[in-house]
């Protein structure tokens, strides 16, 4: 038997315990109906969100018709209309595609941002981490929602500047996430092997950390767009995301409140919609969790 | 220990020194100015200048800062507001303490219902105890607590008119609001005491204690409890930044004179002597949560305790 | 053999556990019978995995209550079956009547608690007339039994090091002087000079309180210097046990027990090479119909592969083999 041999032997045998891993994982994600239903919740509302405009169209949204201010819901208008007599269907599931687009957006610049200052904090180490990690104490002593809140009036509400806001707030968990896998991930005997070998420090970032720290990272991710969807609702809520008269779901709620008492159906639609998307992203988290971390559950 | 505590709160100084550096850089890097914010869109220039100028603004950034500083170390000054030309502190402080009155009920409330509910359902795993406040927990966590404020106000306000809706003058003023941040919290810290007490269950020194003989009662509530409880302590303290956060959006559903709200009005008119003190202030709160987390770590685990008295002996 | 049943402090008869999930079935202990002289040591020996420490357990009614599940057998102790007990007799069996010492006294303590606490609560517990200054003073008492000075009781388990710690989780565990411990690879996590001074001290106490004890280890070394007899377990069954003569010196011998032997070195004879078993242990989940060791066994029959072979006695002796057995083949 040659080397050539043991090794494509070997290349099998980790093509095939891959395989039974994902397979694995995709079973015990399966285990929790939780899970599934999340899952089908979601692939709904973005089904809904992606094929808005042959649902319902934008202008609907916008137009303004005097006639209908806070009309109740009935067979023209399901969810009724709002208090410039705009469709409420039609601001809700349009209202989506900007809630949602922001929630997964800004999840994966804080995402990649957080990431790549842990990796590089964790793998040099010494003024570099100390530089970051303290930068990020002074961060982590202030509530996100201060900065968020400088970020949004000093530069004004766009769909940019909220992005950039909620990717400030969100990052540093996974500055201090990716770190802490580095570290941990760093002393592992197998980090050593290939130090030994002669791999550079991209190739070991690259091909041993982040793989071996992307089932972590994905669970957070999935967390964290739940988180973010209702931080944006927040903000919006505020005056402090999207201008109207752009649809979105935490602005429609706040538009409602003034009308509680003639049309409370206003803040349900919206309401129920943040709070579904929360709670199918948080069963889908929960689900990965326990799928990719066995032996967190017994 | 005690050098560890006074370390600590040495370490708030260059905490604060980065926080108002950041806010200054913020402030300068962004369009607008106090004048213009505080004349309006038709005034001249000119005057607008001249109010800059008054005002201090038109200061170059750095020498600012240092003014900033030297002011709050020699004279305990906050300065003045641009906007109201009062003084910052006899402004914030009131709406401060308001703030915090509702985040620590807020922190109280949500781990009297979080903390016991998540031990109960670790205890009785798999049970209608723990399977059905678990879900509902969950639902509760994947609200936004200003939908939930919403909602109260709704049901009582509304419909049963049995609480006021607005302002903060008696106790009753403030049951929804507290509610509201905490029911959130508490479902967080349910979920998390939960599973820190199943893992605390799994440990070999919890099959020692069954070993010797002990009561159920006593291996739970004595040897799986204490361990667990190091992890939530955290979480409680982490969840103050949470409240506040919280509190800023109930603050304004709910028209309360808090910090939160001071902040958000005054970023519009550049007023950085406001936004400054105010942030200075919940870093400060919040810095002295984090000590005291540590310190009731400290208490609970021995290992902690050795590790802090080394550390400040060497 | 011989032995009446008064002498018998512990008597396993026909113990099954298995451990089951939502996705597969270990056959943890398959049917196994043994039992322990009063006063006298039983090595319980074996590869990991071979079941040694779910016995332990299931002496203890310590399985995890999930999974674990005793699907038939007897465990008598001073002829009472544990397996009648309710929770409230087991609980005041454990820690007075019968104690148990884990593998890893790293985990075993509990960190939070001092060491006096640790000890004087299971004294406490179990004599609940003794006032604090009496339990105080057994605690000194017992720690200074294992060689730790009573002036170090109020530290933390953190304070201590590994093999000191081992001595704490002994001193609790012979603390209320039980009939039966149950050691379950009290060494194996020690440096070998520390675990010869913990082995050293175990044989001491033994012979000083009197007490039986059921030695769990895979090191045939600790087991020639503490055992009376011996108990050799394979993928949950025994497959040989007896006498510590009669394993150490006897002339028969299971396949499996002897490529024990010849795995490990030994001074006298000098032999070029250590001989390992080759193989694994079968997947406790996958067990086959014939014997467990005849995919490993070099002189397996046809028979081996079809049917288990039965358990065959030479006086105490007994092997469970279709060649090696005393039925003469």
């Amino acid at each position: 038997m040659n080397d050539q041999m043991v090794i494509a032997e070997d290349d099998a045998v980790e093509e095939f315990r891959r395989e039974n891993q994902t397979k694995e994982i995709w079973r015990r994600f399966k285990k929790s109906k939780g899970s599934l239903v999340g899952l089908f919740l979601l692939v709904i509302i973005l089904l809904l969100v992606i094929f808005a405009n042959f649902i319902t169209s934008y202008d609907l949204a916008i137009k303004q018709d005097p006639s209908k201010i806070l009309e109740a819901p009935s067979m023209e208008h399901p969810f009724g209309c709002d208090n410039y007599g705009r469709d409420v269907l039609a601001r809700t599931i349009h209202g989506g595609r900007i809630s949602l687009g922001i929630a997964v957006l800004a999840t994966l610049c804080s995402c990649v941002v957080g990431s790549l200052l842990g990796a590089v904090a964790g793998y040099f180490g010494g003024v570099i981490d100390s530089v970051i990690m303290r930068t990020l104490d002074i961060f982590m002593s202030v509530p996100d929602i201060l900065f968020t809140m400088a970020i949004v009036v000093a530069f004004g509400s766009s769909f940019t500047v909220l992005l950039l806001a909620l990717t400030v707030a969100f990052f540093t968990n996974y500055v201090r996430l990716v770190r802490s896998q580095v570290l941990n991930l760093s002393e592992q005997d197998y980090i050593e092997a290939s130090r030994a070998g002669g791999a550079g420090n991209a190739r070991i970032i690259f091909s041993h950390i982040l793989p071996n720290s992307i089932g972590v990272i994905i669970v957070n991710v999935t967390l964290n767009v739940a988180k973010i969807i209702i931080y944006e609702s927040t903000l919006s809520f505020l005056g402090l995301g999207m201008p109207p008269p752009q649809p979105d779901w935490g602005l429609m709620l706040s538009e409602a409140r003034e009308f509680m008492r003639k049309a409370p159906f206003l803040m349900f639609f919206p309401g129920t919609a943040i709070v579904l998307c929360a709670v199918a992203v948080n069963f889908i988290g929960d689900g990965l969790r326990d799928a990719l971390d066995p032996h967190l559950k017994s | 220990m005690y050098i560890y505590i006074v370390k600590r709160l040495l370490f708030l100084i260059p905490t604060i020194l980065g926080i108002i550096l950041i806010i200054f850089a913020v402030m300068n890097v962004t369009p607008g100015d106090p004048g213009r914010a505080i004349l309006g869109v038709s005034a001249r220039q000119d005057e607008v200048d001249a109010l800059n100028h008054q005002l201090g603004y038109d200061l170059p950034f750095l020498q600012k800062y240092v003014n900033y500083i030297k002011n709050i170390v020699t004279k305990g000054d906050f300065g003045i507001s641009y906007f109201t030309k009062q003084s910052v502190f006899d402004e914030i402080w009131p709406r401060f303490v308001l703030t915090i009155k509702l985040a620590l009920c807020g922190i109280l409330l949500s781990t009297l219902i979080g903390v016991p509910m998540g031990i109960y359902a670790a205890v009785k795993q798999y049970s209608l105890y723990d399977t059905i406040p678990s879900l509902i927990a969950f639902f509760i966590a994947s609200i936004p607590g200003f939908v939930l404020g919403m909602v109260l106000l709704y049901v009582f306000s509304l419909k049963l008119n049995i609480l006021p809706s607005y302002g903060a003058k008696t106790i009753r003023h403030l049951i929804m609001p507290v509610f509201a941040i905490s029911i959130s919290a508490a479902a967080q810290n349910m979920r998390f005491t939960k599973s820190s007490m199943l893992e605390s269950v799994r440990q070999d020194y919890v099959r020692t204690a069954r070993a010797k003989g002990l009561p159920e009662s006593t291996v739970i509530w004595k040897h799986a409890l204490k361990n667990a409880l190091l992890p939530v302590v955290t979480q409680i303290g982490l969840n103050l930044g949470l409240l506040i956060c919280g509190a800023v959006v109930i603050e304004k559903l709910f028209s309360l004179p808090g910090i939160g709200g001071l902040i958000v009005d005054r970023i519009s008119f550049k007023d950085e002597p406001v936004i400054i003190a105010g942030t200075i202030l919940i870093a400060v709160c919040f810095t002295i949560v984090m000590l005291i987390v540590d310190l009731v770590y400290a208490y609970i685990d021995p290992r902690i305790r050795a590790k802090y008295s080394r550390t400040s002996t060497k | 053999m011989g032995q009446i049943a008064n002498d018998v402090i512990l008597d396993i008869k026909d113990l099954t556990v298995i451990y089951k999930t939502d996705l597969e079935t270990v056959r943890a202990v398959n049917n196994i019978s043994l039992s322990i002289g009063r006063g006298k040591t039983l090595g319980l020996v074996g590869e990991t995995g071979a079941g040694k420490t779910t016995t332990a357990l299931s002496i203890m009614r310590l399985l995890p209550t999930t999974t674990g599940r005793i699907l038939n057998g007897t465990i008598y102790f001073d002829g009472q079956n544990l397996l009648d007990f309710n929770d409230h007799s087991m609980q005041s069996t454990r820690g007075r009547l019968i104690s148990m010492v884990f593998q890893d006294p790293m985990t075993s303590l509990n960190p939070v608690y001092t060491v006096a606490d640790q000890i004087g609560e299971t004294i406490k517990h179990h004599n609940t007339a003794l006032s604090k200054g009496e339990v105080s003073a057994k605690v000194d008492e017992t720690l200074s039994m294992v060689g730790i000075l009573p002036s170090r009781k109020n530290e933390y388990p953190h304070q201590f090091s590994g093999g000191m710690k081992q001595r704490v989780v002994i001193a609790m565990a012979l603390c209320c002087e039980p009939a039966l411990l149950i050691a379950d690879e009290p060494t194996t996590a020690l440096d070998v000079t520390i675990q010869a001074q913990v082995l050293a001290m175990m044989r001491d106490l033994r012979n000083r309180l009197g007490t039986s004890m059921l030695m769990i280890t895979h090191d045939l070394g600790i087991v020639a210097q503490t055992c009376d007899d011996v108990a050799v377990m394979y993928a949950g069954e025994i497959i040989e046990s007896g006498s510590v003569e009669d394993i150490f010196t006897g002339e028969r011998h299971h396949p499996y027990t002897i490529g024990l032997f010849n795995s490990i070195p030994n001074l006298e004879t000098s032999v070029k090479r250590l001989k390992p078993i080759p193989g694994l242990m079968p997947d406790p989940t996958k067990l086959s119909n014939g014997c467990f060791f005849a995919p490993r066994c070099e002189s397996c029959l046809d028979i081996c592969r079809e049917s288990s072979p039965p358990v065959t006695s030479g006086g105490f002796h007994r092997i469970k083999c279709h060649l090696c057995g005393y039925d003469g083949r």
